[in-house]
């Protein structure tokens, strides 16, 4: 779009920071209405219609309680975690194209950008727990640290090869190299690399355990930690992490859907749009659900074992193999 | 050879860097308010002392001053998920010690429930361990299936939870038509929902991992502790009370005796998966021998035991759960005392915890099955 | 490493299983009772608190003040008294009170009862914002069943 420079930024800053609130406020439902019709009941339809607006009175109900910092906590830190936490995923947003047209910036790093400001959300939630000075979260905040150590790994080695297929680290040229038909979005594309789905499988186990989601929720796991890092924090505090817990799942699935489903693109090759993207980015963030809701948590030794003796190795191979074939061909 | 060392180190200051982690009375893997005083390092357990008593309602005095009918109505409440189990052991003590000849319907009505009863317990255990565990939603399908049974107890005995159906020498009420279908239409239900839990949840490769290997019991720390049950079952022994001392009309049916020799948490598991499937059997059997006839035989309005000691087991869905009493004769018991099955497996966990993670801990914690009235009672 | 390989891959389809499982969950109808807009009925045998019964043509409560279940309460929540009246056979009863704080419902007393004059209601949510609402209930004035 047209629109004089200084005010593009700021047009754009209001949109991702409504698209992500409401986002965050809406998966929550999502994921309420999700579980419950997995589990076979109607989940939330007392406030407005199918419990639409409840999102909505939850947000009032935390908005209006005290924010209790415990006496021997870390007060600063624990004040600084919630604010920090939510910050990464609106970053990390400015960069994805939403179709052709709209996107908040077109940068030539945007990969590299996302993973950098993808960190930070860990060091909020361990600062978070840390500063608890709550048993509970300080097992957590060693958790959480040792797990995104793994899986960043494994994720930037996916994310390697996939770069050495597109050879540019802009989302929306990788989008535009996926036009045409689902046959040319990445996960398919098997001349580069006959391994391609499995490419996908491991960024989506990245991607659950970066985003601390079930069967790898190591950091909030009810039953071992109470609530983990967030144990101590009441009211809109504790909303917050909740509400970033979804933003990243929302950039998550979002840079899924540009890296390996082709963005915006209509997989039958006309009629691309924003709608293509929203439409796979919710399938995929109902995928996620639907994993949270199937499966038992790992433990968390065997989550640090999956990744460095299965996910890494396996990675590496599809690294060299692509490496290779690229070379040959 | 971690008990020998742990037990050397007691009583002195604990290494710096250790710390006590205090899980309960209120936390969401205790299921009740069990407290477990943990000395850890890092996340592995050197010592897992468990605390209980936050729930005693002194049942044993309870008994001791109240005749035998009027205590009757405590044994639903020892192990609220168990109530047919323990109520039978109570009626079966006074009916051996008075010599009440129980009319055989009576006791096929009695084994039926008992044994929708286990199903139920066990029911109730699968969904709160698979919540231990982090997944939600076999929880509720569960619960789903054990609404079913709750309605067909509650239809003939008035309670959900608290049955209070076995008398001193019958029931209280008779079953009707509608039970006998009702039950008959849940054994055939429940047999593919088995099924169902087997793929969704026993055949996962997340929970196998999860339950392989961990939390090993051996049967010599069985027999060390008094652990019974699945517990004992899993640690492969076969002993079930109601084969080595039968009692009710269990003799005549045919049942098989799960037992799964690894002692982990996994064969723990599968012994109350196949204990719901034999249950099943016994109910379906126990359904076409059901005889006619009465439900109550004749009992003395008051009723005296004979000086002496009783003692009266019965297998509860946890385990042996006995009752022995003392009487002088009077229609008060001299003394009660109750032997629960979730107490002596609770204190298998101090030694089995040693040295492991704390997320291990909990699932060893959660298969043992405790309910935590049933240890404090 | 053949081991290794099969956990994998039968680990792999374990997991499809289960999230096919869900799925096909995902798709039947809810199971539950949307409680406070619909209830479901209390079966006939249900042990809600006890109320006396009342002979239909005169309104008078059965109760011949036996006290038969004031002394088989465990808890002893059953108050009793009765008199018996110029030109009538039995007693007849005066009070009748309950203690629903330290009643279990267990039905001792409907079972013990010579003249049947004591039954089960269907109440099952009762509520007060008073402490001593359910201390001292009493019976003989409550005519109908306790508004559920």
């Amino acid at each position: 779009m047209n629109v004089p420079e200084p005010y593009r930024l700021l047009l754009y800053l209001v949109g991702t920071l409504a698209f992500v609130g409401l986002n965050a406020a809406y998966l929550v439902w999502v994921e309420r209405k999700g579980a419950a019709r997995f589990q076979r009941r109607p989940g939330p339809t007392e406030v407005g219609p199918a419990g639409l607006l409840q999102p909505i009175a939850d947000a009032l109900k935390l908005l209006s309680k005290q924010v209790l910092v415990p006496p021997e906590a870390d007060r600063l830190l624990f004040r600084l975690a919630p604010l920090l936490v939510l910050m990464p995923a609106l970053m990390c947003l400015a960069t994805i194209p939403f179709s052709a047209a709209l996107g908040a910036r077109d940068l030539n790093l945007g990969l590299v950008m996302v993973f950098a400001f993808g960190s930070i959300n860990v060091l909020a939630i361990m600062l978070g727990g840390w500063a608890s000075r709550n048993k509970y979260s300080i097992i957590s905040a060693a958790r959480i640290v040792s797990q995104n150590v793994a899986y960043e790994i494994p994720m930037l080695l996916v994310v390697i090869t996939l770069l050495m297929v597109t050879g540019t680290m802009n989302l929306r040229e990788i989008v535009e190299q996926q036009a045409g038909g689902f046959w040319h979005w990445h996960i398919l594309r098997l001349t580069a690399n006959p391994l391609m789905p499995v490419t996908f499988l491991i960024f989506f186990i990245c991607l659950l355990a970066e985003t601390n989601r079930a069967p790898f929720d190591m950091a909030e796991a009810e039953s071992e930690l109470v609530a983990g890092a967030f144990t101590e924090y009441a009211g809109m505090s504790f909303g917050v992490f909740f509400m970033a817990e979804y933003a990243n799942v929302l950039v998550g699935c979002s840079l899924a859907t540009v890296l390996f489903f082709g963005g915006w693109q209509s997989p039958v090759g006309v009629g691309s749009g924003l709608l293509w993207f929203l439409l796979k980015l919710y399938l995929l963030i109902f995928l996620v659900v639907w994993v949270r809701w199937t499966f038992p948590r790992t433990q968390f030794y065997r989550l640090l074992n999956l990744s460095w003796t299965l996910l890494i190795p396996v990675s590496l191979g599809i690294l060299l193999l692509t490496a290779g074939l690229l070379k040959v061909f | 050879m971690l008990l020998e060392q742990t037990i050397s180190t007691r009583g002195t200051e604990p290494a710096p860097e250790t710390f006590v982690l205090n899980l309960g009375p209120q936390h969401p893997a205790t299921h009740g308010v069990l407290r477990l005083k943990l000395t850890m390092d890092g996340e592995y357990i050197l010592r897992g002392e468990p605390v209980p008593g936050y729930i005693h309602r002194m049942h044993e005095k309870m008994g001791e001053n109240r005749t035998y009918a009027q205590f009757l109505p405590n044994t639903s409440r020892i192990d609220y998920l168990a109530a047919m189990h323990y109520t039978h052991a109570l009626v079966a003590l006074v009916e051996r010690a008075a010599g009440i000849e129980v009319p055989p319907r009576a006791e096929y009505v009695r084994v039926i429930t008992s044994e929708l009863n286990r199903i139920s317990s066990h029911l109730v255990w699968f969904g709160a361990y698979l919540l231990d565990l982090g997944g939600f939603t076999p929880l509720l399908y569960a619960f789903d299936d054990r609404e079913k049974i709750l309605d067909l107890l509650e239809a003939i005995t008035g309670a959900r939870l608290t049955y209070g159906y076995y008398r001193f020498g019958g029931l209280a009420n008779d079953v009707d038509a509608a039970f006998v279908e009702g039950t008959r239409a849940f054994v055939t239900y429940m047999q593919p929902r088995l099924d169902l839990y087997r793929k969704l949840v026993t055949d996962n490769i997340i929970l196998r991992k999860r339950l392989e290997d961990i939390g090993p019991i051996s049967a010599e720390m069985c027999r060390r502790y008094g652990a019974s049950g699945p517990v004992l079952r899993g640690a492969g022994v076969a002993c079930d009370v109601r084969r080595t001392e039968p009692y009710s009309v269990y003799p005549s049916l045919d049942f098989a005796v799960p037992v799964f020799p690894e002692g982990d948490c996994l064969a723990r598991y599968r012994v109350r998966m196949e204990e719901m499937a034999q249950s099943l059997r016994i109910i379906d059997q126990a359904l076409t021998q059901l005889p006619e006839g009465p439900i109550q035989a004749k009992v003395p309005r008051v009723i005296k035991l004979p000086p002496g000691e009783y003692y009266s087991a019965v297998e509860a869905a946890r385990g042996r759960f006995a009752i022995r009493v003392v009487s002088d004769g009077k229609d008060i018991p001299y003394r009660v005392k109750l032997r629960t099955p979730s107490f002596a497996n609770l204190t298998l966990f101090e030694e089995a915890s040693q040295g492991m993670m704390l997320p291990d801990a909990l699932a060893l914690l959660g298969s043992l099955d405790l309910v935590i009235p049933d240890i404090d009672r | 490493m053949k081991r290794a390989l099969s956990d994998l891959f039968g680990g792999f389809v374990s997991l499809l299983t289960g999230l096919r499982i869900t799925l096909q969950q995902f798709f039947k109808p809810s199971v539950t009772v949307h409680y406070p807009h619909e209830t479901l009925p209390m079966p006939e045998r249900f042990r809600g608190p006890v109320m006396l019964v009342r002979d239909p043509a005169t309104g008078q409560a059965l109760c011949i003040a036996c006290k038969s279940c004031e002394k088989a309460c465990p808890s002893d929540c059953l108050v009793v008294e009765g008199v018996k009246r110029e030109g009538d056979k039995k007693k007849s009863v005066t009070e009748f009170k309950l203690d629903f704080t330290r009643c279990s419902l267990c039905g001792s007393c409907v079972e013990v009862c010579p003249v049947d004059a004591l039954k089960f209601s269907k109440a099952y949510n009762l509520a007060s914002t008073s402490r001593t609402a359910f201390c001292q209930i009493d019976l003989l004035e409550r005519r109908e069943e306790p508004r559920p």
